[in-house]
């Protein structure tokens, strides 16, 4: 082996070692006998079955799925509907300065995002009485909100590439504009929904920071749960917890890999 | 017989800009019509006013009687097959075929049959159940020409047709267009910036620039009798000699051409007064090249020496300076073999047309 090549490898080695070496501690810890989560004790499973009898680390994970589920759903729905919007409206003074606004959700810092949400929730809970009080509803709505700028941009870039005369070569054929929607436009732009959903539904799982700020008594998501227990001390319970999370978001990277494959 | 397509004053302006301009056309039915210019002169905006793509600003659309200024697209009987094609990725070609009259919401049995009969006018039954990527450009093209005549148009649009395909199956496709259209006597209009691709084509052209049509007339007419400077240099290559006019009879102008330093004669019926500047002007092929003085009396004889020659196989370009410095471009076809040149560089030789092959431009 020559000089450049080891030198190549070492690189790699040492590039992936830093991606991967904490996540391998995390699942290694995960079958860690001991109650201290970060003191070797023997090998077990045990912590996995406390895990499922932890009610709070439950319902915290299936609220946050109902929230991911729905905000992503939404967030494609409406997203979809500006990317439409921002590619097929004729041109008129001032779009550059619309399609550039609906890019401030992403670079605005995430706090600022939470605490207007949540300074809009309070104002509307004092002028209507509603939200009576935060939690499902309210961070579901906030989600909403960011993940649709990122559906929208991957929508209105796909829309740009795609070739505006068979929208029109669907009219010229007797298709009313509605109609052509449904059957060219979404169609084609059907890959660009999905990978937006998908990109909406992990922002919406991985979100702590602005669920903090709009959530209220009793309705913690995952990541807020595992992040109030962390701050008392690692529990190895977590551990476990973290190992599955890890399992389900590898399996689902196989799974999407081999389906795009078999289509190419 | 009566105008089937009949434009009216119709404009077309984008904010200042004035892509058509006050253009009035008429087209008779089963006409094979091409609307010929250069990119930018408003031939694709006047195509998308047929179809209904662009509304015009003022002026008004008459298809078959029937006023269609205001209808949208999907309500005209007119299709159009577009440059790119947009044939829809996601269906096969049996199904690209057929939108049109699923559209129409006519039975399945009658759509099948028909779908069938178009497969069969383009020859594309092996290749029905194939997706557009799995096909090659003249194959998607076909599937356009179909989807786009499935429909019965009374007007069949084609914008640039042949522009995506290569030299021989341009060629070929246009011949394949010339019969299907001959066939189903439709109303076809095609916009092409290509002049040979027009005068193939086409039972009449008009000629567009900057939203205005400088000629409209037959291949030939267009060809032999340009009207004006920028049909003649558009279409082909011309020589042109200007000066006064001398004396004018009937049908023909006689002009002062100082760069000739002799008086041309030449066919032309348009007004013009003694003095007045205009241009003689007469195409390559009709001059003729020799080394001695042609022995006819008619026939304008120049004498000049080759300034530069070309040979292109089946013909060659001769560039001849004449005495003023003038540059003259004569074309002539290779009818015999011959391994050696019959001309040479800087070869004194004459060049020759009879009078009533050069025409008279006026601007």
């Amino acid at each position: 082996m020559n000089r450049q090549s080891r030198f190549i490898v070492s690189v790699l080695a040492f590039g992936y070692a830093f991606l991967y070496v904490p996540l391998v501690l995390v699942i290694v810890y995960s079958f860690n006998d001991s109650s201290i989560a970060t003191v070797w004790g023997g090998f077990s499973t045990r912590w996995y079955g406390e895990l499922l009898r932890n009610d709070q680390i439950l319902d915290a994970a299936l609220l946050s799925l109902r929230i991911a589920l729905t905000s992503a759903t939404m967030a494609t729905i409406l997203g979809t509907m500006a990317g439409l919007a921002l590619a097929r409206f004729r041109r008129f003074r001032g779009r550059t300065l619309f399609s550039g606004m609906i890019t401030s959700p992403m670079v605005m810092p995430e706090v600022i995002t939470g605490l207007s949400l949540l300074l809009l929730f309070v104002t509307l809970q004092q002028l209507t009485g509603w939200p009576g009080q935060r939690g499902f509803g309210t961070i579901t709505i906030a989600h909403t909100t960011f993940s649709m700028a990122y559906v929208a941009i991957i929508v209105q870039s796909r829309l740009m590439a795609m070739d505006e005369s068979l929208e029109e070569a669907a009219m010229d054929l007797g298709g009313h504009p509605l109609r052509v929607i449904f059957d060219i436009t979404l169609p084609l732009i059907a890959p660009a929904m999905i990978a937006g959903w998908l990109l909406a539904f992990t922002l919406s799982l991985d979100d702590l920071v602005i669920a903090s700020f709009v959530s209220g008594p009793g309705s913690s998501t995952l990541p807020m749960y595992i992040f109030s227990k962390v701050k008392l001390g690692v529990s190895p319970d977590i551990n476990a917890l973290a190992t599955l999370i890890i399992l389900f978001i590898t399996v689902g990277v196989l799974l999407s890999w081999l389906v795009a494959r078999r289509r190419a | 017989m009566k105008d089937f397509i009949r434009l009216r004053g119709v404009s077309k302006k984008f904010g200042d800009f004035v892509a058509v301009d006050n253009v009035d056309l008429d087209i008779e039915r089963g006409e094979l019509f091409s609307i010929l210019g250069g990119s930018g002169c408003g031939k694709t905006t006047l195509l998308r006013m047929l179809a209904g793509f662009e509304l015009p600003t003022s002026g008004s659309i008459e298809i078959d009687g029937v006023d269609v200024t205001d209808q949208p697209p999907y309500e005209r009987h007119v299709n159009m097959m577009f440059q790119s094609y947009a044939v829809f990725p996601h269906m096969t070609v049996e199904k690209n075929i057929g939108y049109g009259l699923r559209k129409e919401k006519l039975p399945q049995p009658e759509i099948a049959k028909r779908v069938d009969e178009m497969l069969e006018l383009v020859q594309l039954q092996e290749l029905r159940s194939r997706k557009p990527d799995q096909l090659s450009g003249g194959q998607r093209q076909r599937v356009a020409l179909a989807r786009a005549l499935i429909k019965q148009p009374k007007v069949l649009l084609l914008d640039e047709p042949l522009a995506a395909l290569d030299k021989k199956l341009r060629e070929r496709t246009q011949f394949e267009l010339m019969n299907i259209q001959d066939e189903l006597g439709i109303t076809f209009v095609v916009v092409t910036h290509d002049q040979e691709e027009a005068m193939t084509l086409s039972s009449r052209i008009a000629v567009m620039d900057r939203g205005q049509f400088r000629q409209i007339g037959t291949p030939k007419e267009i060809y032999e009798f340009p009207s004006n400077r920028f049909v003649a240099e558009f279409i082909g290559t011309i020589n042109t000699f200007s000066g006064h006019v001398t004396a004018r009879d009937e049908d023909s102008i006689s002009v002062a051409a100082t760069e000739a330093g002799v008086t041309l004669t030449a066919l032309g019926k348009q007004a013009v007064e003694e003095g007045q500047q205009i241009e003689i002007a007469i195409r390559p092929e009709k001059i003729f090249v020799s080394k001695e003085k042609p022995d006819d009396g008619d026939a304008v004889c120049l004498p000049g020496v080759v300034d530069d020659l070309g040979y292109l196989g089946n013909r060659s370009l001769y560039r001849i300076r004449l005495e003023s410095g003038k540059i003259v471009q004569v074309s002539s076809q290779n009818r015999r073999r011959s391994v050696t040149r019959f001309l040479e560089w800087e070869d004194k030789v004459w060049i020759s047309w009879r009078p009533r092959s050069a025409v008279v431009l006026l601007d």
